[in-house]
């Protein structure tokens, strides 16, 4: 098992490399770049020349991207072109602000897919399932970023119920009530956003699980339906489940993109979107890396997590 | 295994099937009519007396009433017009990007399942690769590169959502293989390209039908997204996104605006999954439960 | 075969009489089951021989209650150990499996729960039924082990199904089916699924469980074969109904059904010349969505006649425990087999 484990890890590592010569590449093919953004038409050449050497354009491209590369595994991931701020000292702050919105709202869209789907699952095509799957339909095909204008809308100016910008109201940054009155409608429209495709996957994999030969073999012994849910299909259905959390890694920083920004939640979100308005590349670059760098992450940490707890595959590594 | 109809009694069996699940779902028989009505609408707005661009300032704002059955936007244009308009663009994205992505899904399945060895493993690495990418991210950045547009919205979602499609083909492709009329077929000597047309791509058929079904649903949903953000579709054309856009500034006035072209994407993209689903009991074989010994 | 049966008392275990069972689909009505009788006495191995789509998994699955919910089975009786199970609630019926009788599947690939262990499998049911508390449930799991043959139970106990090859599974559901001791156990084509040599060992199991448990032993299979040197009676299936049932030497020296006949001639036989060829029944099983009004075999029968496709035939007694549901006696059969009256259905 510790050889599987090690052999995926191995077989991340390249992935991880060609994203960021491909983010790297990408960068550079940009019509516009951090040069232009520091310099001038009126400068002469030899300023222009003198800017470039001193943040390193002068390289040959493979230097530029070894410095780079270097940078990002120190943890220093450059600077604004339109800020000139650290882009890590920002982001140390915007990427616990997105995971305070996203982990809850993602762990309890989870925790009630999982009941609304074993409930599905196992009275399928009965109203309690037609009900549910319904629901799960109409979901999938609501955009988030309607749901959250709409939210605004309604809560926020209707009835003037929830602040609907920021996550603090200003002076009141330690109120844990002025907090989660921020919190709650951005909350909402990720939680809505996330049950219905998490629902729909338990609904089908219990209906997958209650097919299976095993579950007749139970009833042929006298086990109750109260036994076979239970002992057999719950365990079956939540193992992959659990494994599947580790897609949730790159969830924590790029999942809420478009909600955060319509509730001007201080995330990633804003953050990246007002770098792509103003094509401020370093920014974009890095957070490309980082989100890809995580799904492979997440990948691996999923896989790991599969081959820890199915016995029929910890016996093959 | 999703295989076509073998003969006629099949197909009549099929059909019977679909049209007994239509019966039963009410829901899906409104999602097929409003699909018919929202496409002819689509499709004729040229020749309806509809009139998005006039513009009256005087009678901005004013909501749904007998003149204006959608009430009129922030300059006085009628707002069904833009609606309709707006889906004719939505519903062209869709389509467009969606045959764009099935397209090159449906070829790189099938070249990678069917040549197998290094070509499979590259083809495959670039699907892993390009499919670590957030969508969300690589949709962006791309959107950076490209001038904003119609065009550049068509490529940029079916240039990035087809890894699904080419793994599923793949898979098929993979199976099909083996087939003893395809091993055959390859033997007497007919050039792999044949072979793919002709065998595998009409046996993979069905799964590209639902995928393209579901696959216009997510095209809506992401320009939708995109171009609320401003990275879509560009004045002076609009989709539902970008009417949401400009809903967003006008809320507290017009909610109308906000509700309506939203309500439309939900019923479309709602319409186009229950379509799929139409599709996928159209194609599967049915097993009769309890037709065992 | 019959010093077996003596130290078994011999009394009725179980009695069905014309049971139907029907499925609604999509309102279609499929019969599965048209009127199917058979009994068990104690010391029995009744085998249940049928092609597929005969019914004989219906059947046996009606008897135990573990058909879905669009299934509808009605009989004149069916009467386990004294006790109506028509009359029972669902519940109750639920409390009989695995207890009073006990049923094994043709695939052992998938009947155990892949991420549960062999022991907990045992000991649930164990627990279910006997009261015991972990430990002695854990100590009856290793004995039932041992029984069936698996050698080192108390290391097997902690395994995984996937650990096990497809014979040791099917032992180990057998293990599970004794556990709380039934009376009678049914076995779904248990070794369709398995190589030559396991399905004699496995078969060899059965019987030797019959003697040591003093258990009755239901076989449904399609094997002839399979069945002879092991059931002492069986009953012929086709087409959802009884054709014939007799003693095992009954049936094979003396066939009375013209489907038991042709099913006897299909057999290759050592002594079956070089030049002969094998008798293969032509033709296909009959619609259960819509049945035929007469006898099920007519269509592929070599002797019938228009009587035999205008109702179903009642049953002919020809010896105490051999009957037959035929139109035409065993002697006009031989008869026209002599005058070479078969109206040339077969090859």
């Amino acid at each position: 098992m510790a050889k599987y484990i090690i052999k995926r890890i191995l077989a991340a590592i390249p992935m991880v490399l060609i994203i960021t010569v491909i983010c790297f590449a990408l960068m550079n093919l940009a019509p516009y770049d951090a040069i232009d953004a520091m310099t001038t038409p009126n400068m002469s050449p030899e300023t222009v020349a003198l800017i470039k050497a001193k943040y390193g354009y002068d390289q040959p491209v493979y230097i530029q991207y070894i410095r780079w590369l270097d940078g990002l595994i120190n943890g220093n991931f450059g600077y604004s072109i339109v800020t000139h701020q650290s882009i890590s000292a920002d982001l140390a702050i915007r990427i616990p602000n997105t995971i305070k919105l996203i982990l809850p709202a993602y762990l309890l869209a989870y925790a009630l897919a999982i009941v609304l789907g074993l409930i599905a699952g196992s009275h399928k095509n009965k109203w309690a399932d037609k009900l549910i799957d319904g629901i799960c339909a109409i979901g999938i095909a609501l955009p988030t970023f309607w749901v959250s204008m709409l939210l605004i809308y309604f809560l926020g100016y209707k009835l003037n119920v929830l602040p609907i910008v920021g996550m603090h109201t200003i002076g009141q940054e330690n109120s844990m009530i002025d907090y989660l009155r921020h919190f709650l409608m951005p909350f909402i429209a990720l939680f809505l956003s996330f049950l219905p495709d998490a629902t729909r996957y338990v609904r089908s994999s219990t209906i997958t699980q209650y097919s299976e030969d095993y579950v007749m073999v139970q009833q042929a012994f006298g086990a109750s339906k109260a036994e076979i849910m239970f002992k057999h299909v719950c365990k079956n259905v939540l193992l992959p489940i659990i494994t599947k959390l580790g897609m949730a890694l790159p969830m924590l920083v790029t999942g809420a993109i478009i909600t955060e920004t319509i509730f001007g939640w201080p995330g990633v979100g804003p953050y990246f979107v007002k770098a792509i308005q103003g094509m401020d590349y370093p920014i974009v670059m890095v957070i490309l890396v980082l989100s890809s760098t995580l799904v492979i992450l997440g990948n691996l940490l999923s896989d790991i997590l599969y081959s820890l707890t199915d016995p029929r595959i910890k016996d093959l590594g | 295994m999703i295989v076509m109809a073998k003969n006629k009694s099949d197909q009549k069996r099929r059909i019977e099937n679909v049209l007994s699940a239509l019966k039963h779902d009410k829901l899906a028989i409104a999602s097929l009519v409003f699909l018919v009505i929202i496409i002819a609408l689509a499709l004729l707005a040229p020749i309806l007396p509809l009139d998005p661009n006039t513009t009256d300032v005087r009678n901005m704002f004013q909501p749904p009433s007998p003149e204006h059955w959608f009430g009129t936007d922030d300059i006085g244009r009628d707002y069904l017009s833009r609606v309709i308009y707006g889906g004719r663009v939505s519903l062209l994205v869709g389509f467009l990007a969606m045959i764009t992505c099935v397209c090159v899904g449906v070829l790189v399945g099938t070249v990678s399942g069917y040549c197998g060895g290094w070509i499979d493993s590259i083809l495959m690495r670039i699907v892993d690769i390009m499919s670590s990418i957030p969508w969300m991210v690589l949709v962006t950045v791309i959107s950076l590169f490209l001038k904003r547009g119609l065009k550049s919205i068509i490529i940029v979602i079916g240039f990035f959502t087809w890894m699904e499609i080419a793994r599923l083909v793949r898979a098929e492709t993979l199976s099909l293989k083996e087939r003893e009329y395809v091993m055959y077929a390859k033997f007497v000597g007919i050039p792999g390209y044949v072979i793919i047309l002709k065998h595998i791509i009409p046996s993979v058929l069905p799964t590209i039908i639902i995928a393209a079904s579901t696959g216009i649903a997510n095209a809506i949903m992401t320009e939708s997204s995109l171009s609320f953000l401003g990275l879509g579709i560009q004045q002076p054309m609009s989709s539902w996104g970008s009417l949401l856009q400009n809903a967003q500034s006008y809320m507290q006035n017009a909610i109308y605006m906000a509700i309506l072209p939203g309500l439309l994407i939900v019923l479309t993209i709602f319409a186009f999954n229950k379509l799929g689903n139409l599709l996928r009991i159209f194609v599967e074989p049915r097993v009769m439960s309890g037709e065992k010994d | 075969m019959d010093e077996n049966k003596m130290t078994q008392t011999g009394e009725r275990l179980l009695t069905v009489d014309n049971l139907k069972t029907t499925f609604m689909i999509h309102k279609t009505k499929v019969e599965a089951v048209r009127g199917a009788s058979i009994h068990v006495d104690d010391g029995d191995i009744l085998a249940v021989v049928g092609e597929s789509g005969s019914g004989k998994s219906v059947l046996m699955k009606s008897i135990m209650g573990l058909l879905p919910e669009n299934a509808q089975t009605t009989a004149d009786s069916l009467v386990y150990m004294g006790r109506n199970l028509l009359e029972l609630s669902a519940d109750e019926r639920r409390k009989m499996r695995g207890k009073e009788f006990a049923m094994i599947f043709q695939d052992p690939m998938t009947a155990l729960n892949p991420l549960k262990k062999i022991g907990s499998h045992l000991t649930e049911v164990l627990m279910r039924y006997r009261k015991l508390n972990k430990k002695q449930a854990r100590e009856e799991a290793i004995e039932a082990i041992r029984k069936v043959g698996i050698p080192s139970p108390e290391k097997r106990l902690d395994q995984y199904p996937h650990e096990f090859s497809g014979g040791m599974r099917q032992r180990v559901l057998i293990a599970m089916a004794l556990c709380c001791k039934p009376k009678l156990l049914i076995a779904d084509e248990p070794t369709t699924a398995l190589d030559v040599t396991i399905q004699a060992q496995i078969l060899e199991l059965l019987k030797q469980l019959r003697d040591e448990e003093k258990m009755s032993v239901v076989l449904i299979t399609h094997d002839l074969g399979v069945v002879a040197s092991l059931s002492n009676r069986i009953s012929v299936m086709y087409g959802g109904l009884i054709m014939e049932e007799g003693l095992t030497d009954e049936i094979f020296y003396a066939p009375k059904h013209p489907y038991t006949r042709a099913l006897l001639h299909a057999i290759p036989q050592p002594t079956t010349g070089v030049k002969e060829r094998l008798e293969a029944i032509p033709g296909m099983a009959p619609s259960l969505t819509n049945p035929p009004a007469g006898c099920p075999f007519a269509e592929r029968c070599k002797y019938a006649c228009e009587k035999c496709e205008s109702e179903i035939p009642a049953y002919r007694q020809y010896t105490k425990t051999q009957r037959a549901m035929c139109v035409f006696t065993e002697e006009e059969l031989n008869a026209m087999d002599k005058e070479g009256k078969a109206d040339g259905r077969t090859e």
